[in-house]
């Protein structure tokens, strides 16, 4: 696997799993109009992580699907920041969200340059939307700045980023959820 | 606070009330709006505008039923219907005459 094959296959991860909790505050957010708003943001990530799954399995000579759900759960390269399960607290969901989305901005741009055009272009699209994930998390850093849970949560969160060998406890039980229609039913194709 | 949010369909069009949201401030009212009527491609443009600023006006008096003021004041309709009528035998009596 190539270098840059290994990158997008960790940040298609990443996006996968941090969609999928995100979108544990579907029906449950603070309020009605943040619920719908985060549930979009959520639904973008899964968006873009199929974008790069699609493009690392072009490379890998197997499908999106396959990546995104038939691998065993210590092949997953994603963040320890986005395995954590954080509902119901608001204050840490949002120090994760917005210690994401500025980690995201950096790799994200740096795909933008690559030489493969298919990438550029795929991280150029996603950046698009990107853009207002990053004014969300901004509008909410903005507005819970000072606040001791949150600026707890940065602090405790943080150094989880670039944790990728070692999952947390919790990540087996996602896996479970995640994998389980697609391993009711092996080989089916929908 | 309620932002009210109104939404333009297509470059040109007139803006239409979309519907209404609940945010904190301004800047969150953006970003939900955009979120509720803006992410699927329905809006060229929105208007966001906190409910207070809207000034809302009825009762409106008519006493005299002035119908001539309104836009819509002159019916043609029954008038054109009359015209058609009269042409219409006018052109009758002229092929009566003329047999």
């Amino acid at each position: 696997m190539t270098e840059q094959v290994q990158k997008i296959l960790e940040i298609a991860d990443d996006e996968l799993i941090v969609g999928w909790r995100n979108s544990e505050w579907t029906g449950i957010a603070p309020l009605l109009e943040e619920d719908v708003a985060f549930s979009s943001i959520a639904q973008n990530e899964i968006g873009h992580a199929r974008a790069l799954y699609e493009l690392a399995a072009r490379e890998l000579g197997t499908t999106a699907d396959e990546l995104a759900f038939d691998r065993d759960p210590g092949e997953y390269r994603c963040s320890r920041l986005v395995q954590l399960r954080l509902v119901p607290d608001w204050a840490r969901t949002i120090a994760r969200h917005c210690l994401y989305e500025a980690a995201d901005k950096e790799r994200i741009g740096v795909l933008k340059e690559s030489d493969d055009p298919d990438v550029a272009g795929l991280a150029a699209k996603i950046d698009r939307e990107e853009a207002y994930h990053r004014m969300h998390a901004e509008m909410w850093s903005d507005r819970l700045a000072g606040e001791p849970r949150f600026t707890a949560g940065l602090e405790e969160l943080r150094p989880l980023l670039e944790v990728r060998d070692e999952h947390v406890a919790e990540f087996a039980d996602l896996w479970e959820e995640m994998t389980m229609v697609r391993r009711s039913v092996a080989g089916a194709t929908w | 606070m309620i932002y009210e949010v109104f939404r333009q369909e297509r470059k040109g069009q007139a803006f239409a009330h979309a519907g209404s949201i609940e945010a904190p401030d301004a800047v969150f009212a953006d970003a939900y709006a955009r979120e509720q009527y803006g992410r699927r491609g329905e809006s060229a443009a929105l208007w966001v505008v906190p409910r207070d600023a809207v000034h809302e006006i009825e009762n409106f008096a008519d006493e005299l039923q002035k119908n001539y003021h309104r836009v819509d004041g002159y019916p043609l309709k029954e008038k054109l219907g009359k015209a058609r009528e009269l042409a219409a035998e006018g052109a009758n009596a002229l092929s009566t005459d003329a047999g």
